[in-house]
């Protein structure tokens, strides 16, 4: 029970500061609010909001032209190389969250474009981040960003937490661990990509992750993986992640490989050693002993 | 003499150096210098009393440390086999060192040498015995009674297929179960864990759903389940499948399978035909589906060919059809045996 | 009859021993030695002292490398201690249960007994984990020892006459461990070991003609069946580790009887073995690595994570994770079966299917691989046409050609190795799994012969340095100054015990070639494979150097004496190589 008693929807996880799960939890809520009104205003402020999601909108697209449209094209339509390739993708559609994701976890905007966007320091403020998303969210509807609401456990009974955890689990190594390893310790993909570490990544990133498949990843959207499941998921990765390391230091979850290696640097190496000292000469001495003549 | 010669010979090669021989037998400090022998003596117990202190801690942490439902952690760690760990191998490497201590630095170290002799018995035993053999044979009168011997060798030699027949049930013959699966005309296709179907407008672009038959979730009138144990596992092997949907402009289906895709939904065994892993690493720009085993890879929209790796076919596909109700169902069984090749597969 | 007659001898040989030591009893006992009382006791029962009194003073010689094996020993012991531990909680059965122990994330999974059973051992066992980790840790030392221990074995020429048969039954312990290994991983009937036998299933099947049948039989039916983790632990805990059993008695036996091998050195011969004696040295030697091998591998249990099943989850044939991949000795046919394409090697005719790009790296491969590694003394022994008995050992450099035979073979090894951790290497290096395979594929073929190349010239550079040694001495860094203002450096004899050691090595020549026809004109039969001898004796033992002769040396010695002369007084003018070389 120790295990689900703790909130499975916590939101810093050791690595980060102290800081640093507050503010993210209050621009989730910023964000999911003025983008809940953006999109879905109530009838008595629509007009109010409208002017002030104009502005938003106006903002995200000076960004945009000036660190996007380089690649994604001025209205976000894409483009395409002579030979076929896309630079960047149509962004028409991809909505709201997708921008988050990229902005937030520093993919965006790319350093050159190449085979995979790494994960890096966000380059944009979180305002900007905001304006951007909210420009990118008119080109065309798609997934909004994701509030705490929607993974978190609260509310839910002891048991019913437990069986979350238990079904995310599930559902984490049938869809998951296949490119991203039992641990979340990622893999390699065709042609140099490869899966991330999830055990890095924010939950707000791994629910948009999930929603909106950024790059190579295929999407999980809300009919194919519901809200619940996608909750069910990450309440799994927490409790694994609070949970003790059982069996001692685990060397990156990687797998039999990194074991291999441990055995034959460590064990045979150590061992090796041992070999080496049992039959090596020890000290000797010119004095002989008593008895015989001494020098 | 030729090389031959001197090989086929037990000489020993002239070596153009003479044999400075054993040198002299030099002391140890530990040998002439009491105080140092006093202190090799006091490390070597010091090392066992360590020892004995580890195993104490071992007793003690047995039962100290929680393990179970709530383990006793230290820096993020399970203390209960840290600890255990480290107290085993502290009590078994203060008594394996102490011991070489011991023997390096105070037991007698001087070299002697025992003479070798050859592998070979001598001449006189190796006749002797080949006597012993020779007299025990003529008694037995085995060389003049071929009809016992021939029979003894051909009764002892048939008893050599009872011992391959009764292993014959080990396990039934294959039959054409490698053949087929339970999918079949109409089967829902349902999400692997949850086992809800799916309907087409559940699915976007670039989606992947791991997917199963749904009669491996369903259960009959005393809501038993249809599969359960060894039967589950057996046809979760052939029948799990992955579900993707692409931009139908992207894919290129085969001859004969142009209405085996729903509006870009497309589907596929999960098993590889490698060696048989379930097969789900998918990158949905390129299409390319990637087996984590063998690195085979599959282009799903180009009939799961394999651009990539060990694995010699296209994944079999599943063609799909949507039922009166709005769900994903198979058209019919794969058209081809599913997993790793065998030889009547054909 | 003489058989009557050895009988009678045998009897009374037998009756005298135990009338003498009947008397010896009672005249030289010593009073009051409890060890001496003890002794007696046994021996008036077994009749142990003639046997015991030859072998508890057994000298063996004293070298790092002759405690390799001993590391595979004494990790087969833990493993015999740890596994009965896990015996008492492990059930071998793949019957449904439901999960309900302290690992909560897995509460009320349908799971296979074998693996709740190992999950309760790992989770409310007090130090079961820990032996898991520590059984699982010692197999993968046990096998990574024996190969190290053959390697060495190999490279000093140590399996030559009369030790052949020793190497072949190491090749088969190595054999067996790799089994019981491949059986052990198996057993806890998580992800990963599932995906390992739903491999081996594809591995089975992909044999011709039975491939399907064998498959049924092993698993009771179609994959997963409920029988396979049973039938494997019988392997595993009863038929394996009895073989092995038998073996390394038949291997430490045979190692007894034919004494340890030494290295070369002043007072060490070919008739005689020099070291320290059995008792007290190296029981104690011996014994002490025991409890170190133990203790390390306690070491490696208590501090690395090794095969979390909980994570992985129990088996499902719908679930796999990234980095799928066997333990480390099964690493190299993995990594085989990762290269070699598929498209071009799987044929269908006749309305069958022949699955090559299986069948070949995974069953043929390491058949073949198992027999060369059989074969290597005896098609040694037939190229070199040496009959002798070998018992001082060869260092590598001396036999350039088996030294880069085995090289090359480690090169392949290695790298079908890295070929099995393709993914891994990928991602930790960045670098595209597509690359990495392409690259081994062309590397598996020329790495090998490259590396043989080298290695045998490398040894044969290392045999003319020695040479070099021999006749004109060492280099001291020491610069001398001749009266001309000419520069040399000084040059000093090697110490003799060493000198003697370098040159106390056998001639590796090759085997000339037999006269084609007799002195008749009649072709001799033998013709062909002596000619296939010649050859190969040429390219394995050609091009080496000789060891100087006495006169050689002798020339050499005085010519180096007669140098020294002319430098003059020489040591005054001695300058070290650091830089000093301002004359003063």
């Amino acid at each position: 029970m120790r295990l689900l008693n703790r909130s499975a929807g916590r939101l810093t996880r050791g690595r980060r500061g102290p800081l640093a799960g507050l503010v993210v939890l209050l621009l989730g809520l910023l964000m999911t609010g003025g983008l809940y009104s953006a999109f879905a205003p109530s009838q008595q402020a629509a007009a109010d909001q409208a002017t002030a999601d104009d502005e938003l909108v106006a903002q995200g697209r000076e960004l945009f032209l000036v660190g996007c449209a380089f690649c994604h094209g001025k209205n976000g339509e894409g483009i395409e190389t002579s030979d076929g390739q896309q630079l960047g993708p149509v962004l028409v559609g991809v909505g709201a969250a997708a921008v988050d994701f990229q902005v937030g976890t520093g993919r965006m905007p790319l350093a050159a474009p190449g085979q995979q966007g790494p994960s890096k320091k966000q380059a944009y403020s979180d305002e900007e981040r905001e304006a951007l998303a909210a420009y990118v969210a008119s080109l065309g509807p798609g997934p909004a960003i994701p509030s705490e609401q929607d993974w978190s456990l609260d509310g839910l009974t002891d048991e019913e937490q437990e069986e979350a955890v238990v079904r995310g689990g599930q559902i984490f190594l049938t869809n998951c661990t296949a490119c991203h390893n039992f641990a979340g310790s990622g893999g390699a993909m065709p042609e140099g990509g490869y899966a991330p570490n999830v055990r890095e990544t924010e939950e707000q990133y791994v629910y948009e992750a999930l929603l909106t498949g950024p790059g190579q990843m295929p999407s999980f959207s809300d009919g194919n993986l519901s809200q619940t499941e996608k909750r069910d998921v990450i309440a799994y990765l927490n409790s694994v992640d609070e949970s003790p390391d059982y069996g001692g230091l685990t060397l990156g979850s990687l797998g039999p490989v990194v074991d291999g290696a441990v055995t034959w640097v460590v064990g045979i190496g150590v061992l090796v050693g041992f070999a080496v000292w049992i039959a090596a000469h020890t000290t000797r001495t010119d004095r002989k002993k008593k008895g015989e003549v001494t020098t | 003499m030729t090389l031959e010669q001197e090989r086929s010979s037990s000489r020993v090669p002239q070596v153009p150096i003479e044999d400075p021989g054993l040198g002299e037998h030099t002391w140890r400090p530990t040998d002439v210098a009491e105080a140092k022998e006093r202190r090799a003596e006091r490390q070597v117990a010091a090392l066992f009393v360590v020892s004995m202190v580890c195993t104490v801690v071992f007793v003690v942490a047995y039962f100290a440390i929680d393990i179970g439902d709530n383990w006793t952690t230290f820096a993020g760690l399970g203390a209960s086999t840290l600890v255990l760990g480290l107290s085993l191998a502290g009590a078994l490497l203060c008594i394996g060192v102490g011991i070489i201590h011991w023997a390096r630095k105070l037991m007698a170290d001087k070299e002697i040498v025992e003479m070798r002799h050859p592998a070979a018995s001598s001449d006189d035993d190796r006749e002797a015995t080949l006597k012993a053999l020779d007299d025990g044979l003529q008694e037995s009168g085995i060389a003049r009674r071929p009809l016992i011997r021939n029979t003894l060798i051909g009764a002892v030699g048939l008893l050599g297929i009872p011992a391959v027949v009764g292993l014959r049930d080990l396990g039934p013959l294959p039959g054409d179960k490698l053949f087929s699966t339970i999918w079949e005309e109409g089967m829902l296709l349902a999400r692997d864990v949850v086992g809800t179907p799916i309907r087409p407008s559940d699915m976007e672009i670039g989606d992947l759903i791991n997917g199963q038959p749904i009669a491996l979730f369903e259960t009959d009138e005393e809501g038993e389940p249809l599969y359960e144990g060894e039967d589950l596992l057996v046809n979760k092997a052939k029948a799990s499948i992955v579900v993707v949907r692409m931009d139908p402009s992207d894919n290129t289906p085969a001859p004969g399978r142009e209405n085996w895709a729903v509006d870009g939904i497309l589907c596929y065994s999960k098993i590889c035909t490698h060696v048989g892993c379930p097969i789900n690493l998918y990158a949905r720009k390129t299409h390319h589906l990637l087996c984590p085993c063998h690195q085979s890879t599959f282009d799903l929209s180009d009939g799961a060919r394999v651009v990539f790796g060990p694995a010699a076919r296209p994944l079999p596909q599943l063609p799909l059809a949507v039922n009166e109700d709005g769900y994903l169902v198979a058209q019919s069984d794969f058209t081809e045996p599913v997993g790793p090749s065998f030889w009547e597969r054909g | 009859m003489s058989t009557t007659e050895t009988n009678g001898a045998g009897q009374s040989s037998v009756a005298s021993q135990v009338a003498s030591t009947n008397g010896a009893k009672a005249s030289s006992a010593k009073k009051g030695s409890p060890v001496g009382k003890a002794a007696n006791w046994a021996d008036e029962r077994l009749g142990l002292a003639g046997a015991a009194k030859k072998n508890l003073r057994k000298v063996f010689p004293d070298h790092w490398s002759f405690m390799l094996g001993e590391i595979a020993l004494w990790s087969f012991v833990v493993l015999l201690i740890t596994g009965v531990f896990l015996t008492l909680w492990y059930r071998p059965s793949m019957a449904e249960v439901t999960y309900t122990g302290a690992y909560e994330p897995m509460r009320g999974l349908h799971v296979s007994e074998a693996f709740a059973s190992t999950v309760d051992l790992s989770f409310d066992v007090r130090g079961g984990l820990l032996m898991r980790q520590m059984h699982h840790w010692a197999a993968m030392l046990f096998i990574a020892a024996m190969l190290v221990h053959m390697m060495r074995v190999y490279f000093t020429g140590a399996y030559r006459k009369p030790r052949e048969l020793n190497w072949v039954i190491g090749v088969l312990l190595l054999v067996m461990g790799t089994l019981e290994g491949f059986t052990g991983y198996s057993l806890p009937d998580d992800m990963l070991s599932g995906t390992g036998i739903r491999a081996a299933d594809g591995f089975v099947k992909s044999i011709p003609v039975i491939g399907t049948y064998a498959s049924f039989f092993l698993f009771d039916g179609e994959f997963p069946g409920s029988a396979v983790i049973s039938r494997l632990y019988t392997v595993h805990v009863l038929l394996l580790p009895g073989l092995i059993l038998g073996l390394i008695a038949a291997h430490m036996l045979l190692l007894v009887y034919h004494k340890h091998t030494q290295w070369p050195g002043p007072g060490r011969t070919e008739q005689n073995v020099v070291g320290y004696p059995m008792l007290p040295v190296y029981a104690a030697k011996a014994g002490g690595f025991f409890f170190i091998v133990f203790g390390v591998t306690a070491l490696l249990g208590g501090l690395f994570t090794l095969n979390p099943i909980w994570a992985y989850g129990p088996y499902d044939p719908s679930k796999v994770t990234a980095g799928s991949q066997p333990d480390w000795y099964m690493g190299w046919p993995d990594g085989a079966l990762r290269i070699f394409p598929g498209p071009p090697l799987e044929y269908s005719f006749f309305g069958v299917t022949l699955s090559l790009n299986v069948f070949i790296p995974i069953i043929l491969l390491p058949t073949i691989a198992i027999l060369i590694l059989l074969a290597l003394p005896f098609v040694e022994a037939w190229i070199t046409k040496d009959k002798r008995e070998h018992h001082l050992l060869e260092r590598p450099r001396d036999a350039p050609g088996r030294t880069a035979t085995m090289v090359a073979l480690m090169t392949f090894y290695g790298l079908m190795w890295m070929a099995g951790g393709n993914d891994i290497i990928a991602i930790t290096f960045d670098l595209s799994i597509n690359q990495i395979t392409y690259f081994l594929r062309v590397a598996v073929i020329v790495g090998p012969i490259l590396a043989f190349i080298i290695t045998r010239r490398w040894c044969i550079s290392l045999q003319r340095k020695d040479k070099e040694d021999l006749l004109h001495g060492y280099e001291t860094g020491i610069i001398m100054r001749s009266a001309q203002g000419g520069f040399s450096e000084r040059h000093e004899p090697l110490p003799v015990g060493k000198a003697y050691a370098i040159a106390q090595r056998d001639p590796d020549r090759p085997v000339e070639l037999e006269r084609a026809t007799d002195e008749n004109g009649v072709p001799s039969p033998t013709t062909r494979s002596a000619r296939l001898r010649h050859r190969l004796s040429a390219y394995l033992h050609g091009g080496g150097v000789d060891t100087p002769t006495r006169a050689e040396l002798e020339k050499a010695h005085a010519h180096a004496a007669h140098e020294h002369e002319l430098e003059g007084s020489g040591d005054d003018r001695a300058l070290t190589a650091r830089g000093e070389n301002t004359p003063h």
